[in-house]
């Protein structure tokens, strides 16, 4: 599987991350490079075997409908990079 | 013997017959950061203030007889984890400004019982990579020296940082998080201890999520015994942690210097691999001869999927990373780089945030998601993690260790192996499998190579059997005898 500069700009989309033409070559191979050396994987035979989802040490549990935190709204904004009153700012996204 | 050359162990025995009192050996430790720092740069940002503020309490809470086990204890915390109104990074500029406003429940941990910060350790940004030279905040320089060369060395990665602090003096000790290697490796190119606790067994609330199926604190320190002290207090159920694991913490340091009469020690084959040093073979062997001197029972065991472990990891963990990093969005939290656009407003600010191996990760991690390939590489690539953890557990039924070299070579110089993405993830070919199926385990330093640079050997565990690690550690650390110390260190330097 070797991916095409279309297809490298269609994962940096997907990604949200801005890339220039000037990238593209590098990125390609660098992409290319990676996904030939995991090909080894198709070496494995996987018939039947179940995927392995996370370690399997803890089981999920459930805990209490009940507020176990908040009331710290300046706490959680005070990181925001541009925050106007008790409220985070977006771009426009609606004409 | 100089107040930074001390174990954990004995400075807290120190401490208590009043020997020398928490401020003497923290301003040793806050002026030995100020001397070496601005070279090594194992730390990110220091906190010496708060810490002479800190060690001032813990010579009172001393002087009342009320010590915690880790009161007046200088330790390093990995930039990774969040600490209450002490600027947090990640090693990367999306971070660069961010306060928590919320502690980590690791650090809240050793801060229960006593321990001091001086400061956060360096690493590689977001904990992705293997020499410590992708953050942002520029490389970190392992203090140790190859024979007659004073060329900088990494101090493997990713926590790197911890590694350099520890093995300098900087710190008495670390916090490391490990995903594919990240504690064990720059504790064995760093000539320290580094112990990956079993999935779990450390709570990752307020830690800063990389690969979160893989991803666990655990310590780094001068000594066997020290990891035990630090794990003790890092260790335990957390709630807040939907993997954490609800089991009862063992006195971790009654595992010290127990007999190993009868323990069963695997080898397996195909750590033999092709790029293993003839030194760190050499190092393989003679650990095995000191288990077997120690009483152990020395047994051939087979791990067939072994090679396929990094190839799984770089699909699992970019995976996990894309998930995990598409929260910097430049909104909540973080950097944000303006655009006309909101999507174009994400691209910038995601663009200029992240380096080159972020990026890289978080696209090769898109692509194994996407629509059409998600079957080929992710389901694939989980389903050959159920085999590596299958190699494991068929082990484990027929003997309690496995004994590997840590990785493949000693540390090398910074700008050797930066060309290739592929040749770096090398380096951590022996530690990934373990990450891979969740085991604990652990890197002790034997000895010097032929350069002069230390070598390490990896200990993997059974889930839940840290004991077990730090037993055979400390006869491999006694056998050892390994009392060499880097080139640069506090000691001495003005």
């Amino acid at each position: 599987m070797s991916l095409d500069p279309a297809t490298v700009r269609r994962i940096a989309r997907l990604a949200r991350i801005g890339i220039d033409e000037s990238d593209l070559p590098a990125l390609q191979g660098e992409l290319n490079g990676i996904l030939g050396w995991v090909e080894q994987l198709n070496e494995v035979d996987v018939e039947g075997v179940t995927p392995m989802v996370g370690t399997g040490h803890a089981a999920l549990r459930t805990r209490d409908d009940v507020v176990t935190d908040g009331n710290c709204r300046d706490a959680v904004l005070s990181n925001a990079p541009d925050a106007v009153g008790p409220f985070y700012t977006v771009p426009k996204v609606v004409e | 013997m100089s107040l930074t050359e001390l174990t954990i162990a004995d400075a807290a025995a120190g401490l208590r017959a009043r020997k020398f009192s928490a401020v003497e050996l923290v301003r040793a430790h806050t002026d030995a950061i100020a001397a070496l720092n601005p070279r090594l740069n194992a730390y990110i940002t220091t906190t010496s203030d708060a810490a002479l503020t800190a060690a001032a309490h813990a010579d009172e809470t001393l002087a009342k007889g009320e010590a915690r086990p880790l009161t007046g204890i200088p330790l390093g915390i990995k930039d990774l984890f969040c600490t209450n109104g002490v600027r947090t990074t990640a090693a990367s500029n999306i971070l660069k400004n961010f306060v928590p406003p919320y502690e980590s429940t690791v650090t809240a941990n050793l801060l229960r019982d006593g321990a001091v910060f001086v400061g956060k350790t360096n690493l590689d940004e977001f904990a992705m990579g293997s020499a410590n030279i992708t953050s942002a905040f520029g490389p970190v320089e392992n203090p140790w020296k190859r024979n007659g060369d004073d060329a900088a060395l990494v101090p493997g990665g990713s926590s790197g940082g911890s590694a350099a602090a520890v093995a300098a003096g900087l710190a008495m000790g670390a916090t490391g998080t490990d995903t594919g290697g990240s504690i064990r490796q720059p504790a064995a190119y760093c000539g320290i201890v580094g112990l990956k606790p079993t999935y779990g067994r450390c709570s990752r609330f307020g830690t800063i999520a990389y690969a979160s199926s893989l991803d666990q604190a655990g310590p780094m320190a001068r000594s066997v015994r020290d990891c035990a002290i630090m794990l003790q207090s890092m260790a335990g159920f957390d709630a807040r942690d939907s993997t954490s694991v609800n089991c009862d913490v063992p006195d971790y340091s009654a595992a010290i210097g127990r007999s190993l009469k009868g323990l069963k020690v695997g080898i397996p084959a195909e750590y033999r691999a092709e790029g293993l040093s003839a030194e760190i073979e050499a190092a393989w062997q003679q650990g095995i001869a000191w288990l077997k001197a120690a009483g152990c029972e020395i047994v051939d065991v087979s791990l067939p999927h072994t090679k396929y472990g990094l190839a799984t990891y770089y699909i699992v963990a970019p995976a996990e990373c894309s998930s995990n990093l598409a929260r910097y969005d430049g909104l909540r939290f973080g950097e944000r780089v303006e655009g006309p656009t909101l999507d174009a407003m994400y691209e910038a600010t995601r663009r200029a945030g992240f380096g080159p191996e972020v990026r890289r990760r978080i696209m090769m991690g898109t692509y194994v998601l996407s629509a059409g390939y998600y079957d080929a590489y992710y389901l694939k690539a989980q389903k050959v993690r159920s085999l590596i953890r299958r190699d494991f557990t068929e082990s484990f039924q027929k003997v309690d260790v496995l004994l590997t070299p840590t990785a493949p070579t000693p540390a090398f110089a910074q700008g050797e192996k930066t060309d290739d993405p592929v040749q770096m993830y090398l380096n951590d070919i022996f530690t990934v499998p373990a990450s891979m199926a969740g085991m604990p385990a652990m890197s002790v330093p034997v000895g010097l190579g032929a350069t002069g640079l230390p070598l390490g050997l990896q200990l993997i565990g059974r889930p839940f059997d840290e004991e077990t690690l730090l037993a055979a550690g400390s006869a491999l650390e006694s056998a050892a005898g390994f009392t060499h110390r880097p080139a640069i260190r506090a000691e001495g330097a003005k």
